[in-house]
Formats: structure tokens, sequence, C-alpha cells
């Protein structure tokens, strides 16, 4: 086990992996001599020179596009976008060829790629460098879906996704980077997809979060003790596949459930969880589920702006109280 | 020059398409077939002739018009034929219809619904070769319409500046369905594009399958010394609509019939291979029949194949490694 940084974890796993197997390369805006605007390809040229650490032209359709067809063509392409925000650049590539083309190819082709960056709030960057994107991918079929919220889960997901055989959008959260956390040294070390982390037992009430979130829902369940109110924190860690049976394992012993994400209240997969949980324990819940999420407003720039648009550990709290009636 | 048995192989692959594109025209006025199916007649030269020059292991992406290219690739008719029909025996299990067709094992890494999107993905095939230190080439045919699309562009200015073993084929068949060439695009000749992305930019009689041969041989040898991609716009024109159940209200009947009989691809090599003495009339009228009896063969199979069993609908969203199959 070592101490470092999430930043250092993902990239630590990036080149373990880049040394195991030759196929995987890595490509994105900065990547190269910069090592990444976040530092998270920091020294991986000077491994591994400038073919399998290459830095791109600021073409995000391009990139993914290129992406698609060097995992079409045996690769295994590491996709760096500088912020998940300009998914929104290559969608077409992302949505239409890489999620679809195993399908529509008859369940020949394996696609290989991971398309991994950093979003979320913490440095102000407003409208366009500050949102949570991941629900809209967990909407189109094909794609895998994942949120590491600690360093451990960082190294053991992004393993896992650059393993699988499958296009995966691979979600790090911007202000985690600089956060350090006891990682395994296990160059094979793996977490799988689709099962929820259970990172703090309760009886009174379950809180769903991911990402930055499950800092908060932890700092919310410290409190919630203190008024007599037990809290199951579960940190879902991939959305898609979405270990839906951790959570209604928890709602039938609690009864109640809490959302919480970064990502847009309005259709947000907070949203959809919910459903789940109603459809899978409907007679267990003694409250209606409660979601919380980020305002239906653009994220702000002016910090105080920002946090208001985003749900605080004192709106956790209170929901937590408001399904317990308390 | 292009070798007798290639000059053989190029006649009867443009045969084989045309019989094909007249066969699955038919079978749609018959409403034995649906969909929206963009046939290539007219075009044939370009399909066949780069593809003459291509081994298994190089790689091509196509369009929604890619019927064509997908049989000069190496597909087997019935197969292709029985996926226009959506049948289970069809090159992708009856799920994608006309515009979808990819053969991996023969470097066809498909046809592509979307306009302009396979371009980054032979970019990103062609990356793969280069990183691997392998000659195999990448070939992308668009359309004029696609030349306009910024992913096109994209992988262009990336492609020439990583100087990667692509081959941009546009055929320029003068209209985006409805719309003229002339009202949608800035430039008279595509090929002048290239200069934008510093690569060799040429235009041809996209009809005359000597001009195509020898800019194709040229851009090949150009791809794998390692000097980069090349740009060759084909000019052309499909015989039939932008798809089967165009009204065509866009161009006269007279123009049609006019390139018909003066600039048909097939019958323009005939007229060649005739002057030239390298093959009797009998022996093209032999290769032919045989063209037209095995686009008949592929329509018998795709009508008597079985219907796919919608029990399997959700097969292949995501490749499942063996050891997590249940």
């Amino acid at each position: 086990m070592s101490r470092k940084t999430y930043a250092n974890a993902i990239r630590d796993c990036i080149a373990e992996e880049m040394r195991r197997d030759n196929r995987v390369f890595v490509m994105g805006e900065d990547v190269a001599e910069q090592g990444g605007i976040f530092g998270c390809t920091k020294g991986l040229i000077d491994e591994f020179g400038k073919e399998r650490v290459r830095n791109s032209p600021i073409s995000e359709a391009g990139l993914v596009g290129l992406g698609v067809g060097a995992a079409c063509a045996g690769q295994r392409p590491i996709v760096e976008l500088m912020y998940m925000d300009f998914t929104y650049c290559a969608m077409d590539q992302i949505l239409n060829q890489a999620a679809k083309t195993r399908y529509v190819f008859g369940g020949i082709p394996v696609l290989p790629l991971v398309i991994r960056g950093q979003q979320g709030i913490g440095r102000g960057n407003a409208a366009t460098h500050s949102q949570s994107v991941e629900t809209i991918f967990m909407h189109i079929p094909g794609l895998k879906v994942i949120c590491p919220s600690n360093g451990a889960d960082a190294a053991g997901l992004l393993r896992t996704a650059i393993r699988d055989d499958n296009p995966i959008m691979f979600f790090e959260h911007k202000a985690l980077y600089s956060v350090k956390f006891d990682v395994p040294d296990d160059p094979n070390y793996m977490v799988p997809f689709g099962k929820a982390n259970i990172v703090r037992e309760g009886t009174d009430v379950t809180i769903v979060a991911t990402l930055l979130f499950v800092s908060r829902a932890i700092e919310a369940a410290a409190e919630l003790e203190k008024i007599g109110i037990s809290a199951e924190v579960i940190d879902p860690r991939t959305l898609v596949p979405l270990d839906i049976d951790t959570v209604i394992t928890s709602v039938k012993k609690t009864g109640r459930l809490v959302v919480a994400h970064e990502a847009h209240k309005t259709a947000g997969w907070g949203a959809e969880l919910a459903s789940q949980v109603v459809e899978g324990a409907f007679k267990y819940l003694d409250a209606a589920p409660i979601r919380l999420g980020s305002k239906a407003c653009p994220l702000p720039f002016n910090l105080a702006l920002e946090s208001a648009v985003v749900p605080s550990v004192k709106d956790i709290i209170d929901a937590a109280k408001a399904v317990c009636y308390k | 020059m292009i070798p007798k048995e290639r000059e053989e192989w190029i006649y009867k692959t443009m045969n084989q398409i045309r019989y094909f594109e007249l066969k699955a025209q038919q079978l749609f006025e018959e409403n034995k077939l649906r969909g929206s199916v963009h046939l290539y007649a007219g075009e044939e030269a370009i399909a066949a002739t780069v593809c003459s020059l291509l081994r298994d292991e190089d790689y091509i992406t196509s369009t929604h018009r890619g019927h064509g290219h997908c049989i000069a690739k190496g597909a087997q008719l019935d197969r292709a034929m029985a996926e226009l029909m959506g049948k289970a025996t069809g090159y992708c299990k009856g799920r994608s219809g006309s515009m979808h067709i990819a053969d991996f094992t023969k470097g066809n890494l498909g046809a592509n619904a979307i306009v302009g999107a396979g371009v980054p993905i032979a970019a990103g095939a062609a990356l793969a070769s280069k990183l691997r230190g392998e000659d195999r080439v990448a070939v992308t045919f668009f359309g004029d319409g696609a030349s306009n699309e910024g992913a096109v562009h994209e992988a262009m200015n990336m492609a020439s500046n990583w100087k990667l073993p692509v081959i941009f084929v546009c055929e320029n068949n003068g209209f985006g369905i409805s719309v003229p060439t002339w009202q949608s695009t800035s430039v008279k000749d595509i090929s002048i594009r290239g200069t934008a992305y510093n690569i060799p930019g040429y235009t041809v009689d996209g009809n005359d399958v000597y001009a195509i041969y020898e800019v194709v041989k040229e851009a090949i040898r150009r791809a794998q010394a390692g000097e980069g991609p090349t740009l060759i716009e084909c000019k052309t024109y499909r015989h039939l609509g932008h798809w089967t159940g165009d009204p065509q209200i866009y161009r006269t009947r007279e123009e049609v019939e006019s390139w018909k009989k003066n600039n048909d691809p097939i019958n323009n090599m005939r007229a060649k291979l005739l002057a030239a003495k390298t093959f009797t009339k009998k022996q093209l009228d032999a290769i032919e029949a045989a063209a037209q009896a095995e686009a008949d063969a592929a329509a018998e199979f795709a009508i008597n194949s079985p219907e796919p069993d919608p029990t399997h609908v959700m097969d292949d969203v995501f490749y499942v490694a063996e050891e997590e199959r249940v």
C-alpha cells in the first residue's frame, strides 16, 4: 500500500498497463511533455516515447474517432479528454460509433477503448468546464460508465477499464486529484465493474453517492450519527453496470433512500436509481426517496454561486432527516 | 498499366456491384426489402479499382452508400443481400440493414450511416498500423457531402501531422441528397482541400478505372513509405436516386440518361478492354452473366433465409468475457 494522490494513482496505473501490454497507448491534448493539464500522464513520455504518448491537436471528434479506429484495428487506446465537458465536441464518435460498433456489426468486433478525463466543481471553471456529465452516457446502450471516488478505486477501476474489451467512459473528479489515498501496490489490483462499495454501514437511511459526493455523504453521515440517525453510505463506483442489488438490499434494511450527486437533478442518474429502488423494494420503503443534484442551471463561475447550485453536506443531512421524519 | 488478371477482377467486381444494386432496387420496388437503401450504381469504378490494390489486411471504412465498397473488399453477395433484408444470415444478423455492413476479417471496418464518421475511424486504423510498424494501409471512402463535416477535417489534419498511412477517397457524385455540390461546398474541386492539410490532392474521372488506378497506386506507395496521407477526389455520378424511394426532383431524366449513355464506368472499361483486345466480347459477356447470376442467387438466398430470433435482440451490446458468462 502506498500513500499517493488520486492523480498519481491514475498515472501509475496507466504506466503499469503500458508496461504490461504494448497495445496500450495514450493520446490527448497536452498529454506528452506537459503530462496532462492535471498531471495524469506526467513522465509517461520519458518511459514510453512520443509514439505511445501522443499529443493531439485540439480536435476532440477526431481524437475520439481515431481512438475508435485504432481500437477496431486491435490497439487499446486511452483517450484523455482534458475536461469531460468536451465529450460534447465528440458526441457522434462516442454515442453513434463507439457505443454501437459491436452491436451493429453483428457482435464480431471488440472495442477496447477508454475515454477518460475529469469533470465537476471545485475550481470555479464556469458553465462549460465544471459540469458533471456522466448521466448522459448511461442513457446510451453500449458504454460502461465509471466514477471512482478515491485513489484505490481510481487505480483498480482504471485497470479493469483498460483490460476490458468494451468502450469505457471513465469520469475522474478534478477536486479529488490532489487528495492522497492508500493505493494498493499490486500492479494487477483490479476493482470489478458492477460491484458497489458499502463505504459505511448504517441502519436508518441509505445514502448513495459517487465521485466527490462520497466524501460529502460520509461527512453527512458523521453529523447524522450525532443526532441518532445511522446512515449507510453506498458508492456504486460504476453506473453502467449498476449494482442495484446492493442498494436494494440496503434499502430493505433501512427503509429510506437519499441519492446525492453533482450531476443535474433533472433526469440525473439519481432518478434512475431511485426508480429502480422503488420498483425493487417499494413495500420496504418508509418514505419517498429523495434525490439531490445540481439545480437546473448552468454552473456559474463565482465560487459562492457554484456552491449554491450544487447540493451541500447540509442538504444531504436535511434530506436524511426528512426521510427519517426528524 | 493494370495487369490483366486485375483488370478482369475489376471488371467482374464492377458487374457484381451493378447487378447487386439493381437487384436491391427491384426487391425494394417489390416490397421485399425495406429501409434506407442507398445504391452505388454508376460509381462502381471507384470501389472496385481502389480495392483491387488492397490486401485483406488493409483497412477500409465506408459510407451509407456502402454496398460497393463492401463487395469490392470481399463481402459475399448473399450475406450482404441477407443483411439488406434484415435476415439472420446477414453480416450483422439482421440488426443493421443496408448502412452498417462490416466484415472485420476482410479489413472492412464498416459502412457508416453517419456522414463522414468513418473518416477518423480509418485514420485510427492507420494509426494502429503505424504503431505496430506494419505496412497495412487504410482507405476511407466518403462523399462530397461528407467533405463538409468537421470530423473529416479534424482527421485529415491529424493524419497529415502524424503521417498516417491513410488514403482519403472522396466520391463526388455531384449531390448531397438533393443539394448540388456547388451550392454546399466552397471549392469546385474538393481535392484542393489537400493543400490545407499539406497533403497531395488529386481529382480524377471517377468513372475511369485506369485514371483511378494510377493515383491510388501512388497513394499506397506514399502511405507505405511513411510519407503520409493522400486525398483523391473521384468525380462520378449516381444513376439512381439518393435512396431507393427518391423522387429525384433536383435533376432531369435527360441528365441521368446522358451520364448512363456517355460516361458509365462499366461501359468505359468494356470499350477499352475490347479496343485493346485484352478480352473478347464473349469473355466479357460471360463475366457479366456470371455477376448477374450471382446477384440473383444472393436475392434467393436472402429471401429464403430465416428471420432473426427476437430472443437474442440484447446479445452483443457488450462483449462479455468467457469467464463472466452466465
